[in-house]
C-alpha cells in the first residue's frame, strides 16, 4: 500500500500554524475569526482523515470478503 | 513495509501529538486516528497476504466455504470496531468506545449463529434419542 506519510507531518503542520493563527487573533482581539479559523483547519485535516478512513474500509471490505 | 519504519512513525506522531495536544486536542486526535489509518493500511498487504492463503489451505482441505467466509468476515467486523474504539477511548470517550466494541460484539455474535447452529445440530445427531 502506498499511504501518504508526508500527509501526518501535514497534519501536524497545520495543526500548529492554526494555533498560532489562533493565538495571534485572539491578541489582536478577533475572537471569531480565530474560531473560524480553527474551524476551517479542522474541517480541512477532517476530510483528509475521512478520505484515508474510507480508503481502509474499502480494502477491509475487499479482503475479508464483504459482499 | 519494515517494522522500524512503522516504529519511528509511531514515535513521530506521539511526539507531534504531544506537542499538538496542549494547543489544539482536536488536531492531535485527528493526527493519531491519522496515523492508525497509515498504520494499518501500511499493514494491509501482510494481511491480503495471510487471508489469502487461508482460503488457498482451505480449498485444498475441501472445508465448507460458506464457514471461512463467515470467519473471515468476522475477523474485519472486530478489526473495524477494535480500530473504532481505540480512536474514541484516545479521545477519552471511554463510554463510547464500550458502545462501539458491544455493537461489534452482538454483530460479531449474529454472524456466528448459523455456525453455532450447525454446531449444536451435529451435537444432537450424536447423541441417542
Amino acid at each position: 500500500m502506498n499511504v501518504d506519510v508526508n500527509a501526518i507531518f501535514q497534519i501536524a503542520g497545520i495543526g500548529i500554524i492554526i494555533a498560532m493563527i489562533h493565538t495571534v487573533l485572539k491578541q489582536m482581539g478577533k475572537e471569531d475569526m480565530a474560531h473560524w479559523v480553527t474551524l476551517i483547519g479542522f474541517v480541512v485535516v477532517l476530510f483528509m482523515v475521512v478520505r484515508l478512513l474510507d480508503r481502509l474500509f474499502e480494502q477491509i471490505k475487499a479482503i475479508f470478503l464483504f459482499q | 513495509m519494515d517494522i522500524v519504519q512503522i516504529v519511528a512513525l509511531g514515535f513521530m506522531v506521539t511526539v507531534l501529538s504531544l506537542v499538538l495536544r496542549e494547543h489544539k486536542p482536536v488536531f492531535a486526535f485527528l493526527l493519531t486516528v491519522f496515523a492508525g489509518l497509515a498504520v494499518f493500511l501500511l499493514l494491509l498487504d501482510q494481511i491480503r497476504f495471510a487471508v489469502r492463503t487461508l482460503e488457498h489451505l482451505a480449498d485444498r482441505t475441501g472445508v465448507n466455504t460458506g464457514y471461512l467466509k463467515t470467519i473471515l468476515k468476522i475477523i474485519g467486523v472486530a478489526y473495524i470496531a477494535e480500530f473504532g474504539a481505540q480512536a474514541v477511548r484516545d479521545a477519552g470517550q471511554e463510554s463510547m468506545a464500550a458502545k462501539i466494541e458491544l455493537a461489534g460484539k452482538m454483530i460479531i455474535i449474529v454472524m456466528a449463529v448459523p455456525i453455532i447452529t450447525v454446531i449444536v445440530e451435529t451435537v444432537l445427531k450424536l447423541l441417542p434419542a
